[in-house]
């Protein structure tokens, strides 16, 4: 008789379901857990001011500081977000109220298809393509926080695009309407009123490109140089925080190692502080 | 006395032979009629009979719609709508107040400033002027004063829908079209813009479309009836309602359908 009640349909559903949801929540504070446990002590160990804004990091001479790889990252992001945000935003807009139906069959498969690459592909195409280019142009040999930026700004164009599309399009038609109706032309209606209307939600699509652009690291280590130094010039090469890890890894031991994991918590706090971010944006537009 | 002022009273928009198409669906077939200035013409009928089809054909937001296409001729002023205006010129002479109030996401101030702005004014001190003259005339002056700087989607609906008739009013068109723009509100706030029309219709020539019978017999000069896409019947607001000289006419206002 119990064990009729407690294995009736219902109850397995239940416990299948909430248990696909905690294996989600386990995972993210087992990370939490191992990069705090295991990064935390060596931040101690160097010393935290030592560590966030030390200029060298030499581990053959035990100098630990990430600074240069923290304004790599920094840098190449804000690169990413200046070039890829203008970009995205407008093709949004143009996507939702420009587009004839015929292009838009064209364009948006395409967008979503841009979203599925692999980074390596985009590393590929930014060694061939990208790396002589920004030479050519600019000089110096391509390797550098300017190709960087220009990669990461295109890598983000899906995520940009999409969240801002969907933004303008739930933007209430009726304002459109209003706006023409007052004789203002299409061009006027969209981008005074409805792209205000859709202000919060763009934001979230930049929020978001900047976590993408942050986090990124094979198409970054391929064009960016990786020189562990403080960047001066966006010309020049440049090593970000992912790079910094992905590079050193393999060969890695002791204080070295943990130094690493060490730069992996700085990331996560700078992702985290995106997400929350991101989610202080959201509530806000719930309630306006 | 009265009569010959009415008779003196200019024609502002002639529609002549006027057909509507859907797509393959025929909504209205073969309209003829005249809209006086400084009147309120009211036009009702059932849901579906083409009223508000009409009234978007007046300032052409049916060409909004992808599959709309008409023929005949509709006039302004004696000049083609489809012809001789740019469609935005004739949407600053035509306004237009929604079903459901419809402020833009900004504070009031910058919402009447809107289409004043678009036209390309761009000084403060005439833009406040047509601000204040604007929010008086829809007599929403009062409650909003000292709050210009405040989103317009804070105010009540009732207030909302004032707001967007100032927002009309502030592009100083010559004619307002107002689709059922009661039909979301409470008694109270129908009432303060039936109120209105009746003093904006001083300066303006109003075209109303109305859910609401009472509400034509209330303030309406001239009546059209509507049916199945056909103009029924059309005139003075007293006749249509006391003196229907068609059967349909007289079965929907003594309310047996609809």
């Amino acid at each position: 008789m119990m064990l009729k009640i407690i294995l009736n349909k219902e109850n397995i559903a239940r416990f299948i379901f909430l248990a696909a949801a905690y294996v989600a929540v386990a995972c993210v504070i087992l990370i939490c857990v191992f990069l705090f446990t295991q990064g935390v002590p060596p931040i101690a160990k160097i010393g935290l001011g030592d560590f966030l804004f030390g200029e060298k990091w030499k581990p053959s001479q035990n100098l630990y500081g990430i600074l240069p790889m923290t304004l790599a990252s920094i840098y190449t992001t804000v690169g990413a977000i200046v070039i890829g945000a203008p970009i995205g935003i407008l093709t949004a807009t143009f996507l939702s109220y420009f587009c004839p139906q015929w292009l838009y069959k064209v364009l948006k498969p395409m967008v979503n298809l841009m979203a599925g690459i692999p980074s390596i592909v985009y590393g590929f195409f930014g060694m061939a393509v990208l790396v002589p280019f920004v030479s050519y142009t600019f000089g110096g040999n391509g390797k550098a926080l300017l190709t960087a930026s220009i990669l990461l700004g295109v890598m983000i164009l899906p995520t940009i695009i999409s969240v801002s599309e969907s933004a303008i399009r739930s933007a209430q038609k009726s304002y459109y309407e209003g706006a023409v109706a007052l004789g203002a032309s299409h061009e006027i209606s969209v981008f005074k009123v409805i792209l205000p209307a859709a202000k919060s939600g763009i934001i979230s699509s930049v929020i978001l490109g900047i976590g993408r652009a942050i986090g990124e690291t094979m198409a970054v280590v391929m064009v960016a140089g990786n020189q562990a130094i403080i960047p001066t010039d966006i010309t020049r090469g440049a090593r970000t925080l992912t790079s910094n890890i992905v590079i050193e890894m393999a060969e890695a031991t002791d204080l070295h190692r943990a130094a690493l994991i060490g730069t992996a918590v700085v990331l996560f706090v700078l992702v985290l502080i995106i997400n929350l971010l991101f989610s202080v944006i959201k509530t806000r537009r719930k309630h306006v | 006395m009265e009569n010959l002022t009415q008779e003196n009273k200019n024609i502002r928009i002639n529609i002549e032979d006027l057909n509507v198409y859907y797509g393959q669906k025929k909504a209205l077939n073969a309209i003829n009629m005249e809209i006086k200035e400084n009147e309120i013409t009211a036009f009702i009928g059932p849901s579906g009979c083409g009223k508000s089809t009409l009234l978007k054909c007046l300032n052409r937001m049916n060409d909004l719609v992808p599959d709309f296409n008409m023929s005949g001729k509709i006039t302004l002023d004696g000049e083609d709508i489809n012809k001789k205006y740019n469609i935005n010129d004739l949407r600053k002479k035509v306004g237009m107040v929604f079903q459901k109030p419809n402020p833009f996401e900004m504070s009031i101030y910058d919402n009447i400033a809107f289409g004043p702005r678009v036209t390309g004014i761009k000084n403060k001190d005439e833009l406040d002027k047509i601000v204040e003259e604007s929010l008086k005339a829809a007599s929403i002056w009062n409650d909003v004063k000292d709050n210009l700087k405040k989103s317009a989607l804070a105010l009540s609906g009732g207030q909302q829908q004032r707001l967007c008739i100032a927002r009309a009013i502030a592009v100083k068109p010559e004619v307002l079209l107002m689709d059922e723009p009661t039909s979301a509100l409470d008694p109270i706030s129908t009432e303060a813009i039936e109120r209105l029309c009746e003093e904006l219709k001083e300066k303006y020539t109003i075209v109303i479309v109305t859910h609401n019978m009472q509400q034509a017999k209330r303030i309406a000069d001239k009546t059209a009836f509507f049916y199945i896409g056909e103009l029924v019947e059309f005139g003075e607001t007293h006749d249509i309602f006391k003196n229907p000289k068609e059967k349909a006419t007289h079965r929907y206002v003594k309310g047996k359908f609809g």
